[in-house]
This record gives structure tokens, C-alpha cells and sequence, in this order.
């Protein structure tokens, strides 16, 4: 079984390389008929990054699923390729966030051998992941760019603590709720036919709900408010079953996004552009508009990779990435990409199903959600069925901190794993959680 | 708790089916519609970034060219002769999208027609240059003849070969230089653009107004007039005879319809075109020819349609075509009705009212009778060439409409070339030459008889052959600039132009 998985893996793992490769000889020669001078170092440089992370694997979490590193590897790769084909600077970033990120995969898995060590820093965690959430916010250290105050400057480094903030938080969700499982499923009175938990149960949600609006209206920061408090909701869902929760959030959530809406102009204006992007399309729904454009000229097969114009698009490398994609590899391209993040999300929640003890159970399904929600609603906002929110496309888009996160987050999903399936081979299943 | 992990899986699948489901709208099934956007500008910029064919005239001149440039755009376009052939080739922009030639053949300029793309099996493999260059039927020395003549006056010069419909000149006052547009200097462009936009339109450069402006066509509208007179049997040219008198009040008005400059005329039609009788002419459209037969003949000759030519949005010129309800008829055999509006058919008659021509339909017109009733489809284009000078598409002319019988044709070269030598058009006459003319002096407001649009129609040929050109010339009225008049001010430009176009011809030396 171990060998076998990781054997997989590898086999997978040099198709990867190979599907990378040969998209980045292709959109240099679209773009300027010729082989990238750099093929060479580009091709060790790859194969030799998947080998490292395949290796830790190996040594680290010998049982863990095979199918999620080579996905990411791939949607890294596909990023890197477009990336490169949209700015070589960029691209050269992207080079050496994506080798920290492997770094810190590699770490991760070092460092965190067993899962449930983490899971009694709760607290601690807890304490800073609200740090990470408000830094942006301090005077001096947080720096707004492109209207977001979500970037901290610490010297020479920017970076969106975040991207971070998500992982810890998702971890201290998991062990809170863990902890609280027993009185956040004590059935109060029944009204409408739907038994509710005593009012006080409802303090934790009331609170995750205050942060996210804190991160929306101070850092201006949609996409990830969304994301914590649908993080939390889910979470809270999966451990207690309770339809109670999901009515009382929703309520919430709609609550706070009509109050946002009313209040706020720079959600208004993001509805405004959402419901009528060709109003102005040479202003506000320049974005949107443009991203439009560049989907439809891809249509189903694409013009090509580095044959098309995706340029004209703003934040084209980070929130649009999938438009890029959409143009030069056309609907099987985005539909390629879909059909990776929903491979990650199956194989995410296998993780989950497979977990015995509760909390690898909810951390596994929580750091899935983080994953599948945030490509959901990035390229929701991109192809317009929803209003932009803002976030990066989880290990395609360029940006340092939320590749690294997100390799990070990965780690932790293997780590799981490992555990799930090596529990499964042990004799006495139940062993682990009696210990 | 594993129930609702799989009910989080299902519902993220579903959001995920969701995206797919909208991606296949925007790029399958409304792909068409965002590609045609008028904000899209992709295909603009797949076409800046890829060969583009030249234009040439006839003569060998190249009139637009693309030249490899370092930058994020691959190419510009430039115009070697500026404004010379702006209102032809129009402009290629990276900002603004196309116009002119530049837009009508952008299919076979950029080498995007199946034809060309697929030319041979090889080409599917390769990566050849399928870019066409494009030769018009405009000369270099005739084009270069009109705008000196015309100078630095607002106007139109349009010359057309009515045996075949070609372009032989057009020319526009004041154009401009499609090569800001063009070029990679985007900000310059975008200068221009703007302070072009502020003109209003009548003085905007941009504007083609020989197929794109109508102007009041005057007096040179009487041809169509007496064309429809002809053809509708109810004159000859010498029958009836109208009464010489200096005003004509029309039934149902006490308004009356004065001569040019207060004049005395009349007589039949051969003498009312010689002398350009107003009140001869509204007459016979009100009381002789009728409502029906005009509307008919002014459609036959190309008015309320747009022109065939082989250019972006012509716009067409106007006859009206209701002039009311009858409420009596004329006691002349056979009788006609008069209707609510006839005082506005008798305007019409002369070339005012609510007739508006552009100079390209008038040049039609004169092309027309020259071709003994015949109006060819108008073109610029003459041919294409693939890159290895291999031509790939000839221009074949094609007949347009039928207008006149080919008496009735002739019955009004006669008028015509009796009005170049002894009437009103003298100043177009050219020795040696066959000439027929026609002038127009046309109000542009009824309270300012001074501002006028000066016009002449004509064309010429060899003496004892066919004509070989047809030209129309407007020189637009300047407020308060004092009156222009067909047979003083534009005959001469007209005259100066057929003389080089008939050199060019080799028809005189």
C-alpha cells in the first residue's frame, strides 16, 4: 500500500513535469517562435522541485494520498507557464515563492509529525491568527495596495499575513469546536419545527461573524471575510449537524452583506460592476469587461498559448489568472482547471471521511473548504456569477503569500492523511485515539 | 459527521458545475456577441500584431503601409501621402479600430479570408504570410489635381469612370493624417481624437463627406428632374414650352419660387437646363411630371438607398418620398394630382425642400446619363495581390441600376453639353473635348440667399466617342463668405481635374 501510493505518485509526478514543460516550450513559441532559452535550467529546476517535495513525502508521510501533491504541482505549473507568458518578471518571482513554498511544504511535514501536537496550541493559535487577521491594520506596518489594506510590510518583505491567518484559524475552528462539541450540539427549544441550541451557543458564531466584518470593512477585503466565516459556518455544520446553525448564519451573512452594501461604496460599486458591467466599460467595469472578452475569444479551444492578448486585463496574474487561462487554452482549459481544484476537493474531504479522531476530521474538511470555496469564488467572480471578491486562485495565481500558504496548507492535508491511512492499517484502529 | 462532509463535497461540486455551466455561456454561447462588442477591441489588436498588406493607386503608388516597430505593438501603420487618401483608405488604429478601405477589406488586408488563409495544403502547416495589398482605382495625379484645385476650400471633388463605376478621384476638404492614428505614438492619437471630437461634425477632418455628408444638391438636381420628365413621356426636351417669367407660384401656396438672382427665363426643357430655370423646373415637377414619377426616377438613380460602394456605412441620399393626400389634379391632358405638399415637390424639382445628395451620388447622376442610362456599380477597388505579387481577386464591374432608355440618356447629354458650351457650365468647357455640364447654386437656409453650396456635375470624353469620366465638385457654403456659385466657383476646379484625368487618359495631350 505505502510503496504502492508513492509509487503512483511519482509516475504522476513526472507527467506533471512533462504537461508543464510542454506548456511553457508552447507559449514561448507562441509568443515569440522560438524554444525559451532557459529550457534547460527550467526543466531541471522543475523536475528537481517535485522530486524534493515526492521525496519528503516519502520519508515523512509514507501513507499519505497520492493524488493531492501531484495536483498541486500541476496547478502551480499551469500558473507558472501563463504567469511567464504574461510577465517574465513576475515569473521569476513566481519561481522563487513557488521553491520557498516547497520549502515550506517540506517543513511542514518535518516540523508537524503528528497532527494533534498542533491541536492543543489552540489558543495560542487562535491569538495568532487574530494577530495576522489585524496586522494589516496597525499604523506604520499594514500598507493598502490596490485598495485592500491586507499587505504588512516587515523590511524588505510584503506579505499578506492573511493567506496565513486562514491555516491557523481553520486549525483553532477545528480544536475549538472539538472542545465544544458536546454543548454546541445540546438541543434547546424547538421553534418552527427546528430544535435551537441555547442562545449563548450562538456567542462563537456571533464572533467569527464580528471578525469577518472587521476584515471586510477596515481592510476592505471581501473575498477573505467571506471565506473565514464560511469556513467557521461549515465547520460548525460538520460537527454538529445542527440546520439551526446554517439558518442563523445565513441570515447573518445576508444581514451583513445588505448592511455592507448600504454602507459601504466600495461594495456597492463592486455590485454596481457585477449587475452592470457594461455600463462603463471603459471605467469601472473595465475589469470585468475585459475578462469577458478574453473568455469569449478563447472559446472552446483557445487562440493558443502566448497567441492571445490577455494583457489588457487588470490583475490578470493574480485575481484573473483563469481569464488568461481562458483565452489562450479556451473552455477545456478552464474546464481542466475546474475539474484539478474539484479532484483536490474530493480527494480533500477522502482525507476527511477517512480521519478517525473528530479533529483531523474537521481540520481536514476545513483546510478543503479553504481550498475549494476559494477557487469557487474567485473564478465566480471572474466569469461573473458572482461580484469580484478578490482573492487569489489557490497555487495558480502569482503572489507569494498565498502560494506558500497554500503549500502549507497541503503539507497538513498529507499529514492527515498519513495518518488516516497508516491508522487504517494498524491493527487496532482505535488505538491512536485511546492513547 | 460523515453525512455532512459528503453534503459539503456535493454542494462544492455543485458550485463548481455552476462555473462551468457560466463559462460555457460566456465562451460558447455568447462568445459572438462579446467578440462583436464595440468596446472589444481584440480583434484590433490580433490584427495590429500580425502583416498587413499595402494599398496602392492605380499608378503604383503606395498609399498605406505597415512597418515592424520595437514594442509592445508589433507594427504601425503609416500613410505616405497624409491627408491625400484619408477619406479612402481611412485609418488603422490600435485605439480607435478602422475605417475606410482599411475597415471594408480588413479580411483580405490582414489575410483572414478562408481563401487566403488556406490557399494550399502547406499553409496549414506553415506560418506564411497570407496578407493581401490591395490596389484602388483612385490615380495618384488626378487625386493630387483635385485637392490642389479645390485649395483650402470646404468642399468635395468626386471622379468616377461611368463606363465602369471606378474611383478615379475623391477628394474631401479638410481631411487629415490617418497616420496619427496609426502610429504607435498612442498618446499623440489620442490628442488628436479628442480634438477632432470637439469640432463639430461638419468641421471634423475624420468625416468622408463625399459619401458620408448630403448636402441641398440645387440646380444640379434639375437632370433628375428632367429625367423623370423624360422617362415618365409627360415632356420632351422641346416640348412644352413654359412661360419666361421671373417667379412661379405653385398651386395651394401664394409663396412664390423666384430665378436665380431675380432672372427672367423659360422656354422648354433643353432651355431650361441651359440656363438653369428655376421656375421652368418647378413646374414641371409640380404640374407636369407629378409626385409619383419623380420619387420613382430619384430612386432609380440611387436616392434612399445607400450606394454600393465598396466602403463602411455610405450614407444615402434623400428624395422625399410623400408629399401628402391628394386634393385636386391638374387640368392639363393627362391630368396629375395635385397634392397636400406639391409647393414642397415644386422645391424638390430644384434640387431643395428636403432633397439632400451627397457628392458621390451626384457624380452618379452625371454618370449615369454619360453611360447612356447605365449607372455602374461605384468601387475603389481594382484588385488584390497575394505576398508573392500573384493576383488573387480582379475587380469585374457590375451593373448598379438601369435609370433612362438610352434615348432619353442622350436627350440629356444633349442639354448637357449645350449647357458646358453656350449656358451656364462654359467654364468646364475644353476644346477638343466632349463636355456636358451641369451648375448649381443651392440655398442653404431661404432667409440667407447669399450662403450657398456651389456645385457642378459633368462629364467628358473623346469628341466622337463615349464619355470616359463623370465628376461631381461642391464647395460647401461658408456663412456670411458671400455666395458660391456652380458655374464660377466650382466649374473651374471640375475643368482643372477632368484636363489631368483626360491626360491621364491619353486622351489629350
Amino acid at each position: 500500500m505505502k510503496s504502492r501510493n508513492r509509487n503512483v505518485e511519482f509516475f504522476l509526478l513526472l507527467f506533471v513535469a512533462a504537461l508543464v514543460i510542454a506548456g511553457y516550450v508552447l507559449a514561448s513559441l507562441g509568443r515569440s517562435s522560438a524554444i525559451p532559452a532557459n529550457i534547460i535550467p527550467f526543466l531541471v529546476g522543475i523536475l528537481l522541485l517535485l522530486l524534493l517535495a515526492h521525496l519528503a513525502v516519502r520519508r515523512f508521510a509514507p501513507n499519505a494520498d497520492f493524488s493531492l501533491l501531484p495536483l498541486a504541482g500541476l496547478l502551480n505549473g499551469i500558473g507558472y507557464f501563463v504567469i511567464a507568458r504574461l510577465d517574465k518578471d513576475l515569473a521569476g518571482l513566481q519561481a522563487t515563492w513557488t521553491l520557498v513554498g516547497v520549502g515550506a511544504f517540506i517543513a511542514t511535514l518535518v516540523l508537524i509529525p503528528q497532527i494533534r501536537r498542533i491541536e492543543q496550541y489552540r489558543y495560542i493559535l487562535m491569538t495568532i491568527g487574530v494577530i495576522f487577521l489585524i496586522m494589516p491594520l496597525i499604523p506604520g506596518f499594514g500598507r493598502e495596495i490596490n485598495g485592500a489594506r491586507i499587505w504588512v510590510s516587515l523590511g524588505p518583505i510584503n506579505f499578506q499575513p492573511g493567506e496565513f491567518a486562514k491555516i491557523v484559524l481553520a486549525v483553532f475552528f477545528s480544536a475549538y469546536i472539538v472542545e465544544k462539541r458536546d454543548v454546541l450540539a445540546v438541543s434547546g427549544a424547538r421553534r418552527f419545527g427546528i430544535s435551537f441550541p441555547e442562545l449563548r451557543h450562538f456567542g462563537p458564531i456571533l464572533l467569527a461573524w464580528g471578525i469577518s466584518l472587521i476584515v471586510m470593512v477596515a481592510e476592505k477585503d471581501l473575498g477573505s471575510s467571506l471565506l473565514f466565516f464560511t469556513l467557521f459556518v461549515v465547520l460548525l455544520w460538520i460537527s454538529t449537524g445542527k440546520a439551526s446553525y446554517l439558518g442563523v448564519s445565513a441570515i447573518l451573512f445576508f444581514g451583513g452583506a445588505l448592511l455592507a452594501w448600504s454602507q459601504f461604496a466600495h461594495v456597492k460599486e463592486r455590485v454596481d460592476i457585477w449587475i452592470h458591467p457594461f455600463n462603463d466599460p471603459t471605467g469601472d467595469g473595465y475589469q470585468i469587461v475585459q475578462s469577458s472578452f478574453a473568455l469569449a475569444e478563447g472559446g472552446l479551444t483557445g487562440t493558443g498559448l502566448g497567441v492571445g492578448n490577455p494583457e489588457n486585463i487588470p490583475a490578470v496574474e493574480t485575481d484573473f489568472i483563469l481569464a488568461a487561462i481562458g483565452e489562450e487554452l479556451g473552455l477545456i482549459g478552464t474546464t481542466a482547471v475546474l475539474i484539478l481544484f474539484l479532484l483536490m476537493v474530493g480527494a480533500g474531504l477522502k482525507i476527511s471521511l477517512m480521519s478517525s479522531r473528530p479533529f483531523e476530521k474537521l481540520l481536514s474538511s476545513g483546510l478543503t473548504t479553504l481550498l475549494g470555496f476559494q477557487a469557487f469564488i474567485i473564478i465566480a467572480g471572474v466569469v461573473r456569477l458572482l461580484p469580484l471578491t478578490g482573492v487569489t486562485l489557490p497555487f495558480v495565481s502569482y503572489g507569494g503569500s498565498s502560494l506558500v500558504a497554500n503549500w502549507i496548507l497541503l503539507a497538513l492535508l498529507l499529514r492527515i492523511s498519513d495518518e488516516a491511512r497508516g491508522s487504517e492499517t494498524d491493527e487496532n484502529p482505535t488505538s491512536t485515539e485511546v492513547r | 459527521m460523515n453525512r455532512n462532509i459528503r453534503i459539503v463535497g456535493i454542494t462544492l461540486v455543485l458550485c463548481f458545475i455552476a462555473l462551468f455551466v457560466q463559462l460555457n455561456r460566456i465562451q460558447i454561447f455568447q462568445q459572438e456577441d462579446l467578440q462583436e462588442n464595440p468596446s472589444n477591441m481584440r480583434s484590433v489588436i490580433r490584427d495590429f500584431n500580425r502583416e498587413r498588406g499595402e494599398i496602392f493607386t492605380i499608378d503604383g503608388e503606395v498609399i498605406a503601409k505597415s512597418q515592424e516597430i520595437d514594442g509592445q505593438l508589433k507594427y504601425e501603420r503609416l500613410y505616405p501621402f497624409a491627408d491625400l487618401y484619408a477619406h479612402s483608405t481611412g485609418f488603422f488604429s490600435f485605439q480607435y479600430g478602422a475605417d475606410g478601405l482599411e475597415r471594408y477589406y480588413n479580411d483580405q488586408l490582414s489575410g483572414q479570408t478562408e481563401k487566403q488563409r488556406f490557399s494550399s495544403l502547406e499553409d496549414i502547416f506553415t506560418d506564411t504570410d497570407t496578407s493581401a495589398d490591395l490596389t484602388i482605382t483612385i490615380n495618384h495625379s488626378i487625386q493630387k489635381t483635385a485637392k490642389d484645385a479645390l485649395g483650402e476650400r470646404n468642399g468635395s471633388v468626386v471622379v468616377v469612370d461611368p463606363r465602369t463605376g471606378a474611383i478615379l478621384a475623391f477628394w474631401s476638404y479638410p481631411s487629415y493624417d490617418p497616420t496619427i492614428f496609426g502610429s504607435a505614438d498612442l498618446e499623440n492619437g489620442q490628442k488628436a481624437w479628442d480634438e477632432f471630437s470637439s469640432l463639430p461634425s461638419s468641421k471634423d477632418p475624420r468625416l468622408p463627406k463625399m459619401y458620408r455628408e448630403i448636402f441641398f444638391p440645387g440646380s444640379t438636381f434639375k437632370l433628375v428632374t428632367a429625367a423623370a420628365a423624360l422617362s415618365s413621356s409627360s415632356a420632351t426636351l422641346t416640348e412644352p414650352e413654359f412661360e419666361v417669367r421671373n417667379t412661379y407660384t405653385p398651386p395651394l401656396t401664394t409663396f412664390p419660387l423666384q430665378n436665380f438672382a431675380g432672372g427672367t427665363c423659360g422656354g422648354d426643357i433643353l432651355e431650361g437646363l441651359r440656363v438653369s430655370c428655376n421656375t421652368t423646373f418647378a413646374e414641371l415637377a409640380a404640374e407636369i411630371v407629378g409626385a409619383e414619377p419623380m420619387i420613382e426616377t430619384s430612386e432609380k438613380f440611387g436616392f434612399n438607398s445607400s450606394p454600393p460602394i465598396d466602403l463602411p456605412s455610405p450614407v444615402p441620399s434623400i428624395f422625399p418620398d410623400d408629399f401628402g393626400n391628394q386634393v385636386g389634379e391638374t387640368d392639363n391632358d393627362p391630368p396629375i394630382p395635385i397634392l397636400e405638399n406639391t409647393p414642397a415637390l415644386a422645391q424638390s424639382g430644384i434640387g431643395q425642400f428636403n432633397v439632400k445628395a451627397t457628392p458621390l451620388q451626384m457624380a452618379l447622376v452625371a454618370a449615369a446619363i454619360a453611360n447612356d442610362g447605365i449607372v455602374m456599380k461605384p468601387h475603389l477597388m481594382d484588385s488584390f495581390r497575394d505576398q508573392n505579387g500573384k493576383t488573387i481577386e480582379t475587380y469585374k464591374p457590375v451593373i448598379w441600376q438601369s435609370v433612362l432608355s438610352r434615348q432619353d440618356a442622350q436627350s440629356l447629354q444633349l442639354a448637357m453639353e449645350t449647357t458646358a458650351s453656350s449656358g451656364t457650365a462654359t467654364n468646364l468647357a475644353i476644346p477638343t473635348i466632349r463636355v456636358g455640364g451641369k451648375t448649381g447654386t443651392a440655398q442653404i437656409d431661404a432667409d440667407r440667399p447669399n450662403d450657398t453650396h456651389g456645385w457642378i456635375v459633368g462629364y467628358a470624353g473623346p469628341q466622337d466617342g463615349e464619355a470616359t469620366l463623370a465628376i461631381s465638385v461642391i464647395i460647401e457654403s461658408v456663412p456670411g463668405e458671400g455666395q458660391l456659385t456652380g458655374g464660377v466657383d466650382a466649374a473651374p476646379i471640375a475643368k482643372a481635374v477632368l484636363m489631368e484625368a483626360l491626360r491621364v487618359q491619353g486622351i489629350l495631350e
